[in-house]
């Protein structure tokens, strides 16, 4: 049976849905101004500083950056995930609780401290400022969520499959390729998506360790808003929301956004 | 031939691997450099020296900082507890599409990085925005307000953008719920807030007390929303830290404030997993 919401249930939903909506709203608004400063489209919506965003190549440049680096980082953390949510969804050993929380505790140790243990390490390495430290430091941080995804498919396997085709003859590697990984594409997929948000999003310990070259979205939008607060990037950030709109679109239909955000959070 | 016993770690070996160079390396790396000494005109040297735990531990400065964070972290985490579990149980009874809908609503700003989130609240909140104006022309204001650069201005923002972790917790935990049982209530008498007092707050609790501990837990080390709404002014550990590394480059001082920051995180979130796990256990399990 269904349960109504009454009239104060559904007021305080209208106030909260207003609470969660108006500083997206208010980009999005902003972002249409003809004028200079910031304020509010007064006689029209102009695209001045959409226009204006094609003209700086500042900001493209750490957008397509940014897309790289989550590409990237994203497909190390799946190919370093699926093995061991393998060995944690297959196997009963000692260790295995202690090994599961190892693997999550990047979720648990702020990104601001991750932001300057990288840098302190990376320096001192000598790859402080390189693309390679970036990346490496990224593909820690979406490994759990990736891990976390894999896992929970993984662990619904029947094990009797994987034995079926070895007794037929086959080999790990084929076992693997043709019966484990068909079946938990559905988490490896999610746990891609979700890494790779999770990487194009990361501001706090990217802060650390970009360099000029190296430059992330969030973090030129960052350093740009420390600087000001102009309708430029107001229009930027206001393009990322229309996209990110776009994309929460074909993600609900391709895995469900119920079941990504599941593994979205830390602690 | 492979032993069974071995397969796990085999499996594990390369992501271990990673882990141990590219994680506990650099964490243990900050945790010594936190001891080391810094001198204004020579930079950093090696040694081995308590002071700069000594100098956050006893200057009034940093007293504040700390208090600061806490002290928001904790107004952002009783926020979240509030509005977040009203709303995922509002989102509970609704029917579909609208609860899919609503529900992706409140979590898609999810996918939106912090920093955007966080302009827009700086829009809003600066003395020409919305806000100043609406109190203005409603009289509640005689001149122009900031909530820039102010606590307040900063707990709002936050709880923005923790307050989705929230419900989702509080969402997983009502799903489990039979909703049986708070029909039996209503028909049995009870009036709709005593059967939400006694008998669907209990039964979420573990999803609020989890949802609690991981928001304030981010609250605390938040860094994008701090630095923007709080300014320069309004410093928390994580924007001091930041600040530290890399503005006055006092890597050793910015190392021990972190270290700090993360022994408290840690000992907040150990302690009240265990005092959930003695009320709660059987509920967890």
């Amino acid at each position: 049976m269904y349960l109504r919401n009454g009239p104060i249930g559904l007021i305080f939903h209208t106030l909260f849905i207003l609470f969660i909506l108006a500083p997206l709203v208010m980009v999005c608004a902003v972002a249409f101004t003809g004028d200079g400063f910031i304020s509010l489209p007064s006689n029209g919506l102009s695209l001045r500083w959409f226009k204006a965003i094609l003209n700086n190549p500042r900001f493209i440049d750490a957008f397509l950056f940014s897309l790289g680096l989550g590409f990237l980082s994203a497909s190390f953390a799946i190919i370093f995930a699926i093995p061991s949510a393998l060995a944690l969804a297959r196997f009963r050993f000692p260790g295995r609780e202690a090994l599961m929380a190892f693997f999550l505790s990047p979720l648990m140790i702020p990104h601001i401290v991750l932001g300057l243990a990288f840098l302190k390490f990376f320096t001192s390495i000598g790859v402080a400022g390189t693309y390679f430290g970036l990346v490496v430091a990224h593909i820690i941080v979406v490994i759990p969520y990736a891990l976390r995804l894999v896992l929970s498919s993984a662990t619904g396997l029947d094990p009797s499959l994987e034995r079926a085709a070895l007794s037929l003859g086959a080999t790990p590697w084929i076992t693997f390729r043709r019966i484990v990984l068909p079946l938990i594409m559905p988490g490896v997929v999610s746990g891609w998506v979700i890494a790779f948000i999770t990487s194009f999003d990361e501001l706090t310990m990217s802060i650390f360790i970009a360099s000029p070259s190296t430059t992330t979205l969030p973090v030129r939008i960052f350093l740009h808003i420390e600087d000001t607060i102009d309708p430029l990037v107001t229009a930027v950030s206001a393009a990322l929301i229309y996209m990110t709109i776009i994309a929460i679109f074909i993600l609900d239909r391709l895995v469900g956004l119920e079941k990504l955000f599941v593994g979205k959070g830390r602690a | 031939m492979i032993k069974p016993s071995q397969a796990p770690w085999l499996l594990s070996a390369p992501a271990l691997t990673l882990y141990a160079t590219f994680l506990i390396a650099p964490l243990a790396s900050v945790f010594l450099i936190s001891f080391f000494n810094f001198e204004f005109y020579g930079g950093i040297q090696v040694a081995f020296t308590l002071k700069n735990y000594i100098e956050i531990l006893t200057d009034s400065y940093y007293y504040e900082v700390f208090a600061r964070t806490f002290g928001v972290a904790l107004a952002v985490t009783i926020a979240c507890v509030v509005l977040g579990t009203a709303e995922a149980y509002v989102l509970s009874r609704m029917r579909n599409p609208w609860k899919g809908l609503f529900l992706m609503v409140v979590l898609g700003p999810l996918l939106i990085s912090v920093v955007v989130r966080t302009l827009g609240w700086a829009l809003l909140f600066g003395s020409t925005g919305l806000i100043s104006k609406s109190l203005q022309s409603l009289g509640l204001a005689s001149g122009p307000v900031s909530l820039m650069y102010t606590n307040l201005g900063v707990g709002i923002a936050l709880t923005h953008v923790m307050v989705p972790f929230m419900v989702i917790s509080v969402w997983a935990s009502l799903q489990k719920i039979n909703p049986s049982t708070e029909a039996a209530a209503l028909s049995l008498g009870a009036s709709q807030f005593t059967v939400i007092r006694r008998v669907i707050v209990p039964q979420v609790m573990p999803g609020i007390l989890s949802g609690a501990i991981m928001v304030f837990a981010m609250s605390a080390s938040a860094f994008a929303t701090p630095a923007i709404v709080g300014g320069r002014r309004l410093k928390t550990v994580a924007t001091a830290a930041y600040d530290e590394f890399l503005n006055t480059l006092n890597w050793p001082l910015g190392s021990a404030l972190a270290v700090l920051l993360l022994i408290a995180t840690i000992i907040v979130l150990i302690s009240t997993n265990r005092l959930i796990e003695r009320r709660y256990g059987a509920v967890f399990n």
